[in-house]
């Protein structure tokens, strides 16, 4: 695997100044290397959706920004417009939750997978040779009739399957995926993963997934980073997270996950999750966590490194844990 | 989700408008109900001596043709100009939300011939209607509102009927059929009270349109006959007086209609928006 | 034997000519719990919302506690005695309370309605039901929004159980939640089962959740139920394609996707 592809370094996210000013994200930093296949998992609140969507710029206006995204060794904040929309026609490609938000009801699919193309400044019939082969990739039957139709015409996950292929046109090195399945019915969110998994690998581009569902992210990706109330409160291989979780959330949410191979009934978390807005001083999640002493309701634990993981836990290296 | 959030948050600024809004009307409604009190003089009171004569210390914003004062033409003119539209929203709204509650509430032919109905009356010129009735009644305050109460029922109708249509498909009220609670109860005292904020929205917004409606009928003569002031007849009257060169006769007047106008609608904006936050 | 207290034989509705339900029979033990599964399209909404009394079926019969309730009910006497027999958590916590009404009337309007109590027994029962999932003063004070997801949900159940019904339809009442907050709903829903014999259906889609919330399943696909058995047998020895098919969607690690597409296949030469 090669060097990062993106890099996000201590990035902060506040929301604009007046009444509704309020900090979403605290210095969460992550990689995607190239190639390779990052989770950001994370429930409700956490700020997962908001990382992601800042790798892109797409953030309110007047939003305050701390901290680097850096794509292919450029910083994407410093950036001006003009740059930051040939950016996400070429580098980045983004696929979101609802299929049916995302696209535009009234035109033709053919156009919208070619858009980016025929933007580079490839010729119309290259580029709808193109958009057949790519809708073909995604499995849709008779690609080239497919181009002509409007997507009312295709159930969500066909659709999903098609917004997969309109961010694959560019050829781009790094695609961002916000719960692109969690739409979906189960058997169409497999088929749809197995698709998207597939072309990932064969052209080598890096991803960053972020879904609520931990075995969703387990099952597909290479290193996994848990997000609470704005933070990042892990960052481990897969398996070492799902063997061995080092943060009390991590170690919580895998106990409330119910599983087919599993005989124990899940275990839920005491308490809701919180955003970074309402999280006290000191560890956000002691106010849910089983092993909080008072230290952590005063100290902030920072993200460190423990064996082969990062942890925010001023417990992780005791023994507690195991 | 988080998006949603952002967005919602990001729209607060514009209350600022809405509170504006309702000071502006406020001040409207003391200078409607205490009219004798304010206007400097009488809204009758001829003098031909003072005609057309510009603003002055005695007549702040001159006088019109005959030299009565308009600002107190104006400060009287509210109360016609804010108790028409008044009256007009409210039979509209009661009549609307009824409408639109049953053909929702009902669905079947009940909607269709409701819906039709309301479309055929929506389709009728509101002015023209107006029109007929005062050729057959009369002019006057009461036709021109009866007339207009009419034309504007089919608005708020089919809001009414869209908004009851989507609370009707949310849980919490199949949750009060799987109680067991008769379906006019759930009507009446669920799904009513969650429509009506929004018809209200759009009520605020029609109490500027129905002023509006009812100055042009004035303006055109079916309204609130001479002399009592009213804004849309002040209009008229000051048309002519605009050809000798005295602009603020018509111009105070048709001020005022857009003010209230504008402040009706940014305040039933306000509820809209103030409703959709809520939703959540 | 004793009577099931849930029994559903050859139910049938259409929409528009298209079979949502195409001869479904379920059954249900006093106390029991059955989970319907199935995906968009498979006729499980339709089911639930049949079971309760929304939707009238085309064909088919449902009988609770022995009484026949094939039909959407008529009149009040009817309309409460099914009420009593059968109540219903819905998917989406947020829609499902009324917006304007606070949690400790939500949860009275039932006990009005159903049961001749003095104000005080009623404000006390309310307290019950409320404490028994596990809400306090605080919570009964306040409107639904100032609530979150699993409050709200937690409400719902409340007011469900105010009734005092031998069935409870859950219809997807956990999959709109966080998991951790899933997970806590889970454990409510068994406690409260153990303590009241109530006896539930969970509609559900997640084969993982049916795992650790039902002793036995059915599985609906197209209208039609295509596998029905202990929970444990469906999962471990599935005999349907479409139960395979489920089966291996559901995403975990070391899970291989490929499978899916020649589940797929096999559905499809015997559908």
């Amino acid at each position: 695997m090669g060097g990062p592809l993106l890099d996000i370094e201590e990035l902060s996210v506040r929301l604009p100044p007046g009444q509704a000013a309020r900090p979403i994200l605290d210095a969460v930093s992550l990689r995607v290397s190239q190639g390779e296949a990052v989770g950001l998992v994370g429930e409700s609140g956490s700020g997962k959706s908001v990382t992601c969507r800042a790798v892109l710029g797409l953030l309110p206006e007047r939003t305050s920004v701390g901290g680097r995204i850096v794509v292919g060794g450029q910083d994407v904040l410093a950036k001006p417009a003009a740059w930051l929309r040939e950016f996400r026609r070429r580098r980045v490609a983004m696929i979101f939750q609802d299929p049916r938000a995302s696209v535009n009801p009234v035109r033709r699919v053919g156009d919208f997978v070619t858009e980016g193309l025929r933007a580079g400044g490839t010729p119309y019939k290259q580029a709808l040779a193109r958009a057949e082969e790519l809708l073909e990739a995604v499995g849709i039957d008779d690609p080239r009739s497919a181009l002509r139709r409007h997507p009312h015409e295709f159930s969500g996950g066909m659709l999903q399957r098609v917004m997969i292929a309109g961010a694959l046109a560019a050829e781009p090195d790094l695609l961002l995926a916000d719960e692109p399945t969690t739409a979906l019915d189960v058997t169409t969110q497999a088929e749809v993963i197995a698709i998207l998994s597939h072309l990932r690998t064969a052209r080598g581009m890096g991803m960053l997934f972020v879904t609520h569902d931990l075995e969703l992210a387990a099952a597909i990706c290479d290193r996994i980073y848990v997000m609470y109330a704005g933070r990042i409160v892990e960052a481990q291989a897969t398996g070492g997270l799902f063997t061995r979780p080092r943060h009390p959330y991590t170690a919580g949410l895998l106990a409330a996950t119910p599983r087919l191979e599993s005989d124990q009934p899940p275990h839920g978390v005491a308490g809701r999750p919180l955003s970074l807005a309402e999280a006290p001083d000191g560890c956000a999640f002691a106010a849910r966590c089983h092993l909080a002493e008072d230290r952590c309701r005063e100290h902030r634990p920072a993200l460190e490194v423990l064996g082969h993981a990062h942890v925010a836990c001023l417990r992780a290296e005791e023994p507690v844990h195991d | 989700m988080t998006a949603v959030t952002l967005h919602r948050r990001y729209r607060l600024p514009a209350d600022n408008l809405t509170v504006a809004g309702v000071a502006v009307l406020a001040v409207l409604v003391a200078v409607a109900i205490l009219a004798p009190l304010v206007a400097p003089h009488d809204p009758l009171a001829i003098d031909f001596s003072a005609a057309l004569s510009g603003p002055s210390s005695d007549h702040l914003l001159g006088a019109d043709q005959s030299g009565r004062d308009v600002l107190s033409r104006l400060i009287f003119g509210a109360r016609a100009g804010l108790l028409g539209p008044l009256l007009v929203v409210t039979l509209s709204t009661v009549a609307g939300t009824l409408l639109g509650v049953l053909a929702a509430w009902c669905g079947g032919v009940v909607d269709a011939v409701l819906s039709r109905g309301m479309d055929f009356v929506f389709a009728f010129p509101a002015l023209l209607l107006a029109i007929t009735l005062v050729a057959m009644f009369g002019p006057g305050l009461s036709a021109p509102v009866v007339a207009m109460s009419i034309a504007y029922t089919p608005y708020v109708g089919r809001l009414a009927r869209g908004v009851a249509m989507r609370e009707m498909s949310r849980p919490y009220i199949h949750a009060y059929r799987v109680q067991g609670w008769s379906g006019w109860t759930i009507c009446l005292r669920h799904l009513v009270p969650n429509v009506l904020p929004l018809i209200f929205a759009q009520s605020a917004i029609n109490f500027g349109y129905a002023l509006m409606d009812l100055a042009a009928l004035s303006f055109l003569g079916f309204g609130t006959q001479p002399p009592v002031p009213d804004w849309g007849a002040m209009i008229n009257e000051g048309a002519s007086a605009l050809l000798q060169g005295a602009m603020l006769p018509a111009l105070a007047p048709g001020a005022a209609v857009v003010i209230t106008v504008v402040a009706f609608s940014t305040v039933g904006e306000g509820i809209a928006d103030r409703v959709a936050r809520r939703q959540r | 034997m004793t009577e099931n207290v849930l029994e559903v034989e050859g139910l049938r509705k259409s929409f528009g000519g298209r079979p949502a339900v195409d001869g479904v029979s379920i059954s249900l033990r006093p106390g029991g719990s059955l989970a319907v599964v199935g995906e968009s399209g498979s006729g499980k909404t339709t089911t639930a919302r049949m079971l309760v009394g929304l939707e009238a079926p085309d064909a088919g019969r449902i009988s609770v506690q022995g009484r026949d309730r094939s039909r959407k009910p008529r009149g009040r006497a009817a309309r409460l005695s099914r009420a009593r027999e059968i109540q219903m958590v819905f998917q989406d916590p947020y829609l499902s309370l009324d917006p304007r009404i606070t949690v400790a009337e939500c949860v009275e309007e039932p006990l009005r309605l159903h049961f001749g109590l003095s104000r005080q027994e009623r404000r006390a029962r309310r307290d019950e039901l409320l404490d028994l999932v596990g809400l306090g003063e605080r919570e009964a004070a306040v409107l639904p929004r100032r609530l979150s997801g699993g409050q709200r949900q937690r409400v719902a159940i409340a007011r469900a159980l105010a009734t005092e019904p031998k069935v409870l339809i859950l219809d997807e009442a956990t999959s709109a939640l966080d998991v951790s907050i899933q997970a806590q709903i889970l454990d409510l829903l068994a406690r409260i089962r153990r303590e009241l014999d109530i006896a539930y259906v969970f509609i559900t889609h997640d084969l993982a959740l049916v795992r650790h919330a039902a002793s036995d399943s059915v599985v609906l696909y197209r209208g039609k139920v295509v596998e029905s058995g202990p929970t444990a047998q469906v999962l471990s020895a599935p005999e349907h394609p479409y139960t395979r098919l489920l089966l291996h969607s559901v995403p975990r690690p070391g899970w291989n996707p490929a499978q899916i597409a020649a589940d797929r296949r096999a559905l499809q030469e015997i559908m």
